[in-house]
């Protein structure tokens, strides 16, 4: 036991580190998130991931979200188990034909008002793998998008600055 | 044992079955031995060769005029032998290998649904790759199949797939997916369980089967490449190598010898990165965060080495047809080379942590056990297979370039348990980190790449790459304008998933997360 403290010690915070200018970039935009999930979602914004067909390379960092460097909890901002307790649904592609019917399923079972981000080459248009026999392309041609982040795959800084984009642009409609 | 010295004898045992073997049955193809069959003797050649203990390690078919050609691949002290049938596309017939090797299960599903071959006495000929997108009578990788497909309509959901069923009293079904409750790849689970105890798990894939193999056809070797880099994103480095060992062997290409170091480099940073995340997730399954925590910062800091040296964070598409995409100069590669010892300190810090700390043991230890003997049957490779014993790995068995001048030390564990599989993953970082420590060292000057030059029709390749999943086996056979026209990455995971199946027989239900990820297989990878 004194050995899991004395390495908590040792590594201290790193999420706190701003000698780097990826973090302190991250630390910007993460501020600027928390203020807009305070005034538009009560302080808590919930997404609930679908991999809609994706290679896993999206889903892997959607994963490093999580990690001590980004914990992008502190910015209120949290994945959930179910798309019932979701405020947004962060959708990885090319939405294949086998996940089509699953994928209207959990837009449909996502309370209003719901925002649809589109994540990666994928998301946005089918990437490498296009439209075909097994793939319907990009998320849009399946449900309503409310925001794209291209990338293969994007960095965890970009798809923060992509929720962020989202909702600034839902807080200049409503 | 020199190459194939195995063979004679073999092919003795299959004369001795009765298995017609001409002089000219016996030749070469995408550069292995192969042996052309014919379909009657389909099985029989299989039951000889899984009495003789081959491994069974791919399955694949192939349309060529008026022709469905059918390929087995299998492999005997790290030799590999190619089983081919050539039988007529109005009535593709021939008998199963699955009856002795339950691993080809799947993949001649996979073959069924795909090219209408039928295996006639396949124990279990329900469809696996076709959900609703094509029909029944439609075979999407057969010439006349449009790539657009035939149904524009919405799909419904994969609602009558015919699942084992149960009865009996205090039985209930678990149904989970294909969207799952974390942030992972969508596949569906049935449990029969009673009370916590988990009766029989049945996999239901396919949900991600996007077309990999149909998009290929037509590709030139660079688009491959790229299609092989998203296979499984987390394999990107693995596939492509795999892709482009086997247009390289197809096109007569040698790749510099800095290429391969550097590919190799790569490789064994992909491994350390994937095997550091799981480490943690399979700790966070059992609720102790401090080593998600731990192990998904160390994940962090190295993947942010990679974006800074290989301009990417996974170095996806950095592995191109005949070398690599760009050359890292000295001054980047001392950057990676510094970053071996912290890790290495870290590791041995950490892995102590773990090892002593009893209620981790409690969960993780004789949890999802799975014997040699099932995981021979299977032939499962990588950390799964090494955890039940299989001393399995083409690193060293197959010895490719630049392992032919290393020292591969390969960590098999014979507890089979979740533990097992977790420290297989420790100890093979510290065998990447020793492996890195001499690629940066002893990296030859010279150039990165050689001009792609397009191979003449019908050239085939195969190419075997280790990646942190297992053995990857990936076929091509290019057409007459040089494009590629048959592309079959084989993912370790077809021979891992089944294995889960049966490991999680007798454990709780609650304990099938962990387990699932002690296996972690792809979707990806494996739906295509």
């Amino acid at each position: 036991m004194l050995r899991i403290f004395n390495k908590i010690r040792k590594i201290g915070v790193i999420t706190e580190t701003v000698d780097d200018e990826r973090d302190a970039a991250f630390e910007e935009v993460g501020e600027q998130l928390r203020a807009r999930v305070g005034e538009m979602f009560n302080g808590s914004l919930a997404i609930r991931e679908v991999d809609a067909g994706s290679c896993n390379g999206c889903e892997l960092e959607v994963n490093a979200l999580n990690n001590a460097f980004y914990d992008v909890e502190r910015f209120g901002v949290h994945f959930v188990a179910s798309p019932r307790h979701a405020d947004m649904l962060l959708v990885t592609g090319p939405v294949s034909k086998h996940m089509e019917a699953a994928l209207r399923r959990t837009y449909d079972a996502t309370p209003d008002p719901k925002l649809v981000l589109a994540m990666g080459d994928c998301g946005a248009d089918g990437g490498e793998f296009g439209c075909s026999y097994a793939s319907c392309g990009g998320v849009s041609n399946i449900i309503p998008v409310d925001g794209v982040i291209r990338g293969c795959p994007p960095t965890p800084l970009a798809l923060m600055k992509a929720i962020l984009a989202m909702i600034e642009k839902r807080a200049v409609e409503a | 044992m020199s190459a194939y010295a195995w063979l004679p004898e073999f092919l003795e045992r299959l004369k001795a079955d009765n298995v017609l073997l001409e002089d000219e049955s016996v030749g070469v193809a995408a550069g292995i031995t192969m042996l052309l069959l014919e379909a009657e003797d389909w099985g029989r050649a299989a039951a000889q060769a899984q009495k003789y203990g081959l491994r069974w390690t791919g399955g694949w078919a192939d349309e060529i005029g008026e022709e469905i050609i059918v390929n087995a691949c299998l492999v005997h002290h790290s030799d590999l032998l190619l089983l081919r049938a050539r039988l007529p596309l109005g009535s593709p017939v021939l008998p199963s290998h699955t009856p002795y090797y339950p691993g080809a299960d799947r993949m001649e599903r996979h073959t069924q649904d795909m090219y209408g071959v039928v295996f006639s006495d396949h124990p279990d000929p329900r469809r696996w790759a076709r959900h609703h997108a094509w029909g029944e009578n439609e075979y999407p990788l057969r010439r006349d199949f449009p790539i657009a497909g035939t149904r524009h309509y919405p799909m419904r959901t994969d609602d009558n797939y015919r699942f084992l069923q149960t009865q009996g009293a205090g039985v209930y079904e678990i149904p989970v997916g294909p969207v799952h409750a974390g942030i992972i790849e969508p596949g569906h689970f049935r449990f029969q369980a009673v009370g916590e105890q988990v009766l029989n798990l049945e996999q239901r894939l396919g949900y991600v089967h996007k077309g990999i193999e149909k998009i290929a056809m037509g590709r030139d070797a660079q688009g491959v490449a790229r299609l092989a880099a998203r296979v499984s994103g987390d394999s990107t480095v693995a596939h492509t190598w795999a892709a482009c060992m086997a247009m390289e062997q197809a096109a007569g290409i040698e790749v510099p010898e800095r290429a391969n170091w550097l590919r190799a480099i790569m490789c064994e940073r992909e491994r350390i990165a994937n095997h550091l995340g799981d480490i943690g997730a399979i700790c966070n399954d059992v609720a102790f965060a401090f080593a998600n925590y731990q192990f998904s910062r160390l994940r962090e800091s190295w993947q942010r080495v990679s974006q800074q040296v290989f301009g990417h964070r996974f170095m996806m598409d950095c592995v191109v047809p005949g070398g690599v995409a760009h050359d890292e100069g000295v001054g980047y590669l001392e950057q990676l080379r510094v970053g071996l010892e912290p890790l290495r300190h870290e590791m041995h810090e950490l892995m102590p942590i773990l090892d002593d700390n009893s209620s981790l043991e409690d969960r993780l230890a004789t949890t999802g056990f799975l014997s040699a003997e099932i995981a021979a049957r299977f032939g499962s490779t990588g950390y799964v297979g090494k955890a039940s014993g299989q001393d399995i790995d083409a690193r060293r068995d197959r010895r490719y370039s630049p392992y032919d001048r290393l020292d591969v030390r390969v960590p098999v564990f014979t507890d089979g348990d979740v533990e097992a599989r977790m420290h297989v993953r420790s100890e093979e970082i510290l065998v990447s980190l020793d492996l890195l420590e001499q690629l940066l060292r002893d990296i030859p000057e010279g150039p990165i790449r050689t001009e792609w030059r397009a191979p003449q029709e019908g050239a085939e390749g195969i190419g075997v790459v280790d990646g942190w999943r297992g053995e990857i086996l990936t076929y091509v056979r290019f057409d007459a304008a040089g494009r590629v026209r048959r592309f079959f990455p084989r993912d370790p995971s077809w021979f891992t998933w089944p294995a889960l199946e049966q490991l999680i027989h007798g454990n709780i239900v609650p304990d099938f997360p962990v387990c699932n990820k002690s296996v972690n297989g792809s979707y990806s990878g494996h739906d295509l």
